[in-house]
């Protein structure tokens, strides 16, 4: 039994089951696959960012030799999203379009170069409308609306929420601060484009093969805008070279091909170029924020507004639950007894924005620890023990109802301060170096599915073969993050076999359970506990059956190196395919299942589904950097990062996420950036690899890792994430550096050597030493919905209005 | 559309036959017309590093080389790594570090380290970046990949080389 301390594959360093696969080039991935008859498609993007569509003419383009089918939108009019409150996509463009890169028509060819030759023919009348190019744009331009839904003009989303009596809780503070930050917008850059193929059958079934992280959300998507019943299609999601989250929202591209293939009956292809990947986007908001905090002289908060502006760009995306990500997380590292939140998300004619690792986290994460380090400058305390001393308490509530579970961030904060020699340097090295320090928060999983059902999250089914084979088969898709492999390890884990004994079989909506996607971190906990449940579940059956063989009783039955065993008695056993005969033959054809649906959140209030997980991990950075002062170029040297993982299933992969994490944050701390150009500033300004900064072997810092294990007891073996929250802390770590070095704060990532030397020129001419926006825009907001925190005595409701002003 | 040539290309050892319009890079030809698929493209403008092979035994980034010019040329694509179901030991600690994360980058990685080792057999840590700093990768963070080409290059001379204990459970 796995009794905690005897494991023989959770805790090891196995390769992942599809290594070999992986490194001798035969993962086959969407594009890899072609089909008999294939044709090739091509989509014909809008050159202009917003505008109305007055005609569109594919006469011309029809008649060219090769073109099989040209669709526009008028040939799928139903509208989608990834949120049921935001259907506001169409395959390709109905009547305006809404960014440069927006669809307006889809070709399918015999080959590539006769679909680009047709679109070069196809003719498409615009009426240009004044474009909407920014956050300030979009709150004072109110016509024309880029959409006719939301909250009001070119407003996508606004949204108040206040957790107790926000002018007592600064009344109670020795020192009250603001600060406004800005964190640019940036993207996945995931190494493989999107690709997607589909196959209409003679039976009148559809199959699309795609590099998608979210088949389920694919499904029901085409579901929707094809007419087509949902038993009639089948989704299948091709290993990810690279997700990100850039993958997750159901694409135009998807649905194109799954139309043209069906209306040439003949199976059809679509690669995107790599200009193209930068229009899809869903990348990070850029978000404009403002933060005030009060304080006690030991650094102990008394109360913290937070309001956040985002650039949502043309569509609604995942946006209603980014811009409630923006204000969910920044009560579950320190204790923030009152707390006050006000969120707006605008519409601009840019790619529109959507989940990117940490999705909605990072940038107020990167605010937060910023506006602390200034906090504890200013209270003279050292801003490591600082947060040290004012953790939110493990197994508690935080003000706005996320229930914390295991909480290791003290930990995290002990390990790099001792690694990185922290006392030492901090405030200490010469002039040019410093270190800087930030800690961060992430969810394993969204506590809320993100269409409202009460079904499971993950599901796993279990099959197991009188010779011994077992398969598990999981919607769950590996995104490279090594989810197939978990899946295994943990079967074999309960199973007394081994990993690589195991047939893993995923993503692919006709053969699998259902798994929500890859997104939020949720894969481990969520497919682990199901797979775990499974597991144990055949692991029941098949003790039965050799007790009664074996004449032991059940208790003493366990499963060690492919077999059942008494313990009392080891080597009287039978082999694990023995055991699985046996079973049958008691039984009949043994398969399982398991599933898993989180927790139920304690918050009530409308709202309350974005920001709940059933565990979070925790994570600390230091950084160490060099600035030269002449050019303003910052160089990270080495990155400390100490995370608490709850429980590593596998640490070698856990170490790698933890690494492209770093790697990841790195980017977007010193280069990354989304940035647009001229016509309004709505062109992109280089929807390319070349001119889209990202980091190289060159820029790639040293990172000393510290893993944290403290199980929690909601995940698998205690597991909690790590491919997202490692990344949250450098753009922080890396900025409060810069300052350690040479005295500037840059309030704005990417940390750009333009920034840092505007900075320091401004220093030199006793002007604030400080690069970063000075404002924030005037809004309207809406009336607080106010919930009296859980150690005021809430109930995790809204209060009743009439309370509320009573209190007012 | 444009004739077709037909040329022999020497290809993981093998000489093959194959006919394609003479626009098409070795990428393309590679793909499309000899169906090794283990060849990946990233931008197909020469700016990732994900297609490249080895031609006459040096790093090449095949979406920027035509086919036509490939002819009599030596070229190695990740097919022809691994003799039979025996790998390379870049494959192998590739494999067994997690070097390979989506798998996406991983074919350009192993061949341009395999041209490295093959002509420095110990590089230090920054002749490896330097080495591999045309081939971008967004899951790894490179270290897992520079641990990998550390420890295949110690197997290659022969030593009995194990993974630092840092590198796959942290430091202590």
């Amino acid at each position: 039994m796995n009794n905690g301390n005897d494991k023989k594959v959770i805790g090891k360093p196995f390769r992942k089951v599809d290594a070999r696969a992986k490194c001798t080039g035969q993962t086959l991935f969407a594009d890899d696959i072609t089909l008999p008859r294939m044709l090739y498609a091509k989509l014909l993007r809008s050159p202009v960012p917003h505008a109305l569509i007055r005609s569109i003419d594919t006469s011309e383009a029809l008649k060219l030799d090769g073109v099989i089918a040209i669709i526009t939108g008028k040939d799928l009019p139903i509208p989608y999203g990834i949120l049921p409150v935001s259907q506001d996509e169409h395959t390709l463009s109905v009547d305006k379009v809404r960014f440069i890169g927006d669809p307006v028509a889809a070709v399918a060819a015999l080959d590539e170069d006769i679909a680009f030759e047709a679109m070069n023919l196809i003719r498409v009348e615009y009426e240009p409308l004044t474009p909407v190019a920014s956050i300030e744009d979009a709150i004072k331009i109110e016509e024309p609306r880029i959409h006719d839904y939301g909250d009001g003009g070119n407003i996508h989303k606004r949204v108040t929420l206040e957790f107790g009596d926000m002018e007592e809780g600064f009344s109670q503070a020795d020192l009250v601060s603001e600060d406004i930050f800005f964190y640019e917008g940036n993207t996945h850059l995931p190494l493989e484009q999107h690709c997607a193929l589909a196959r209409f059958d003679a039976d009148e079934k559809l199959t699309l093969w795609s590099s998608t992280q979210t088949p389920h959300y694919v499904h029901r998507a085409l579901a929707k805008t094809l007419g087509l019943a949902a038993s009639h299609i089948r989704v299948i999601a091709t290993p990810n070279g690279g997700g990100f989250g850039g993958k997750s929202d159901p694409f135009n591209h998807e649905i194109a091909v799954a139309k043209l293939a069906i209306i040439t009956g003949r199976p059809v292809k679509i690669t995107l170029t790599r200009e193209e990947v930068f229009y899809c986007h869903r990348g990070r908001h850029p978000v404009l924020m403002w933060i005030k905090t009060g304080v006690k002289r030991d650094g102990s908060i008394t109360a913290m507004h937070f309001r956040s502006f985002l650039d949502g760009g043309a569509y609604g995306s995942y946006g209603v639950a980014s811009t409630f990500y923006t204000g969910a997380l920044q009560t579950v590292t320190y204790e923030v007894p009152r707390y006050k939140f006000e969120g707006l998300r605008a519409f601009t004619n840019k790619p529109p924005c959507g989940p990117k690792r940490g999705h909605g986290t990072p940038q107020p994460r990167f605010a937060l620890e910023v506006h602390i380090d200034k906090i504890a400058e200013k209270l003279g305390l050292d801003p490591a023990r600082m947060r040290r001393e004012h953790l939110q308490p493990p197994f508690s509530v935080t003000a706005n109802y996320l229930r914390v579970g295991t909480m290791g961030l003290g930990r995290c904060i002990d390990k790099v301060v001792e690694g990185a020699d922290w006392n030492n340097k901090f405030r200490k090295l010469p002039s040019g170096r410093g270190v800087g320090i930030a800690c961060s928060s992430y969810l394993s999983g969204a506590g809320l599915p993100i269409y409202w059902n009460n079904m499971p999250h993950s599901g796993v089914q279990l099959r197991l073969d009188r010779q011994g084979g077992v398969c598990v088969m999981c919607g769950s898709t590996d995104i490279g993050q090594g989810s197939d492999s978990i899946l295994a390890y943990i079967v074999a884990e309960v199973l007394g076999i081994d990993p690589f004994d195991i047939r893993v079989l995923t993503a692919d909506t006709d053969l699998t359970p259902v798994d929500l996607g890859s997104y939020s971190s949720r894969v481990t906990l969520m497919t682990g506990n199901a797979a775990l449940q499974a597991a144990e579940r055949a692991r029941e059956l098949l003790t039965m059956a050799v007790s009664e063989k074996l004449n032991a009783p059940i208790e003493n039955i366990s499963f060690a190196d492919r077999r059942a065993f008494d313990v009392e008695n080891p080597e009287v056993g039978v082999s694990f395919a023995e055991a699985v005969q046996l079973a049958e033959a008691k039984f009949g054809t043994i398969g399982t299942v398991g599933s898993y649906t989180p927790p139920r959140s304690p918050g009530k209030f409308k709202g309350a589904g974005v920001g709940p997980s059933p565990a979070y991990s925790y994570s600390a950075a230091v950084a160490e950097v060099a600035v030269d002062v002449e050019t303003g170029i910052v160089v990270v040297e080495k990155v400390w990062v100490a995370h608490d993982i709850g429980q590593s299933i596998n640490p070698a992969l856990v170490m790698g996420q933890v690494e492209g994490s770093i790697y990841m944050g790195l980017g977007e701390a010193l280069m990354e950036e989304m940035t647009y150009r001229a016509n309004r500033n709505v062109v992109h300004k280089f929807p390319s690899l070349l001119e889209y900064k990202s980091p190289t072997t060159l820029e790639m810092c040293d990172v000393v890792t510290y893993l944290i294990e403290d199980p929690d007891p909601n995940g698998p073996f205690g597991a909690k994430e790590v491919g997202q929250g490692p990344l949250l802390p450098v753009p922080p770590a890396v900025v409060n550096a810069i300052y350690d070095a040479v005295g500037v704060r840059i309030d704005e990532v990417p940390a750009t050597p333009e920034k840092v030397l505007a900075a320091l020129r401004a220093k030199e001419k006793g002007k604030d030493a400080r690069y970063g926006p000075k404002s924030i825009p005037h809004v309207e907001w809406p009336a607080p919905l106010k919930v009296l925190p859980p150690s005021e005595g809430g109930d995790g409701k809204e209060m009743p209005r009439e309370a509320v002003h009573a209190r007012d | 559309m444009s004739d077709k040539s037909l040329l022999q290309l020497m290809v993981n050892g093998e000489t093959i036959e194959v006919a394609f319009a003479p626009h098409k890079t070795l990428l393309e030809v590679l793909r499309e017309d000899m169906n090794l698929i283990g060849t990946k493209h990233g931008c197909e403008l020469g700016e990732c590093g994900t297609c490249a092979v080895l031609i006459d035994g040096l790093p090449v980034l095949s979406c920027l080389v035509l086919g036509l010019d490939c002819e009599s040329r030596d070229i190695m694509t990740i097919e022809g790594m691994a003799s039979g179901p025996e790998l390379h030991p870049l494959q192998t600690t590739f494999a067994d570090l997690g070097a390979a994360q989506c798998g996406y980058c991983t074919p350009g990685f192993l061949l341009t380290a395999k041209e490295l080792l093959d002509k420095n057999p110990s590089p230090a840590r920054d002749e490896i970046r330097e080495a591999l700093a045309g081939n971008l990768c967004r899951c790894t963070g490179y270290i897992k990949i520079y641990e990998a080409v550390e420890l295949a290059a110690a197997l290659l001379r022969g030593e009995e080389a194990q993974p630092a204990r840092e590198s796959i459970y942290g430091s202590e």
